[in-house]
């Protein structure tokens, strides 16, 4: 059967690409677009390593088609570095050594991110609640929890 | 061996063409809205190659009204956006907080309370929050459509009632008054991110402290989510005391078939339901006076 075209707009770019029609849209960032950011972990929905913004919306982009980001606006990991440098939630990921392996983290960034674009000033049940569906077996979670909190006191007051 | 097709037809009646011409040419058809369950069930080995009929770019699946006349719910519309449409909240607070209990902040940006009820798993938490609620299918057909009272919808393990060449709307339910409210309880062996050992919605109404109308519906301890007619009769003229609710919770203990699994013992499932019942009539009751 002949591959779908599909157009949209990838971090802020406009895109097309050929997919199948089962192929998820983690599939398409990675194999046919070359943005191995997004991270497969489980493939079922369950550990966020896989997380994008589809509309602005938090998603795993596992449990999507690729075909079904027709239209719409994609935002991965390497979207979210600005020409300035890296995000604050990048630097305070850094600083606070909220990542070992790191596998996990482009999902936790780019969870942040969504988190933080709705709530500038999460307290710590916020932020743990929010990010439940990112899993990370190195760092023990703590120091991730600082991260985003560190992230969001720089955002909301800038030095 | 057929290979994966995909398709997002722009109305109900192209939707309806595609499923009956399919069935005319022996193909096999999967409809989708959130994807969260269909996405993980195409990857299990052997599943076979089908059209993915796509019914999100459909007006009526992604209809989110609250009014007077009553609420509208598509089967496109996320638990995310639900969870951000405040009259919802205010009406349906328990059907929200059972879609809030389903998956990751990720899985609720795409999942849809009517493919929890579609994919029929027993543990399906918006099931018995939909029950109590009242709430009502709205199935498209080849002659229109058909309603159906969610409590019918579910037929067994993982079946729906849904003939061949149908697919379902959304749900419908009438504006509840403002003493009128809902609430939906859980218990899983973590807070988050897990499947329900038992769940309970519940609806009550409440006029001068006595409970004028109550429903109640229970969830993973039976094959399918049930109405437990004899725990709302408890409820039922009562002021929601502690012995109405003891009597509502025995209701529910009795009405449970529960099945023993990973999660938890059919003993074990049985006796969390009648609490799970209790606290969440409590919670109900405590929205209705607030209202």
């Amino acid at each position: 059967m002949a591959r779908l075209h599909v157009e949209s707009t990838i971090n802020g770019e406009a895109q097309e690409f050929l997919c199948d029609a089962n192929q998820s849209l983690l599939d398409v960032l990675r194999d046919e677009l070359g943005l191995t950011g997004t991270k497969e972990g489980c493939g079922t929905g369950d550990c966020g390593a896989c997380s994008v913004l589809l509309d602005g919306r938090l998603v795993c982009s596992c449990l999507m088609l690729g075909v079904e980001a027709s239209g719409s606006e994609v935002e991965t990991i390497e979207g979210i570095a600005g020409d300035e440098g890296l995000h604050p939630l990048q630097n305070a990921f850094l600083e606070n050594a909220a990542l070992q392996c790191g596998i996990c983290t482009p999902g936790f960034i780019v969870a942040s991110k969504a988190l933080l674009e709705k709530h500038p000033n999460p307290d710590e049940s916020t932020i743990r609640y929010w990010l439940a569906g990112n899993l990370c077996r190195c760092t023990g979670y703590d120091k991730i929890i600082r991260a985003v909190q560190d992230a969001a006191a720089k955002m909301s007051h800038p030095a | 061996m057929e290979s994966y097709g995909y398709v997002a037809p722009s109305s109900i009646a192209e939707v309806l063409a595609v499923l009956n011409e399919s069935t005319s040419a022996g193909r096999m058809t999967q409809l989708l809205a959130g994807g969260s369950d269909v996405l993980v069930q195409m990857r299990m080995p052997n599943h076979q190659p089908r059209t993915i009929v796509d019914i999100k770019k459909l007006a009526e699946t992604n209809r989110l009204e609250v009014n007077a006349e009553g609420i509208y719910i598509g089967a496109a519309v996320s638990s995310a956006v639900m969870n951000e449409h405040q009259g919802l909240r205010k009406a349906m607070p328990g059907l929200l907080e059972a879609g809030d209990l389903i998956g990751s902040t990720q899985v609720q940006g795409r999942a849809t309370i009517c493919g929890n009820l579609c994919n029929a798993s027993p543990a399906g938490d918006s099931i018995p929050a939909l029950i109590a609620a009242d709430g009502i299918c709205d199935i498209a057909t080849a002659s229109g459509t058909r309603e159906m009272p969610v409590g019918d919808f579910v037929v067994g393990v993982g079946k729906n009632a849904l003939r061949e060449g149908e697919f379902l709307l959304g749900v419908k339910f009438a504006m509840p008054k403002a003493s009128t409210k809902d609430a939906y309880l859980r218990f899983t062996p973590r807070t988050e991110m897990d499947i329900a050992v038992a769940g309970v919605g519940v609806r009550v109404s409440v006029e001068n402290g006595i409970c004028t109308d109550a429903r109640v519906s229970i969830g993973a301890v039976a094959p399918t989510a049930l109405l437990v007619t004899t725990a709302a009769d408890a409820l039922i003229g009562s002021s929601l005391d502690e012995a109405a609710l003891a009597a509502a919770g025995q209701a529910c203990r009795d009405s449970a078939s529960a099945i023993s699994d990973k999660r938890g013992t059919a003993e074990y499932r049985q006796k969390v339901v009648a609490v799970l019942c209790k606290r969440a009539i409590a919670i109900a009751h405590k929205r209705a006076l607030e209202n």
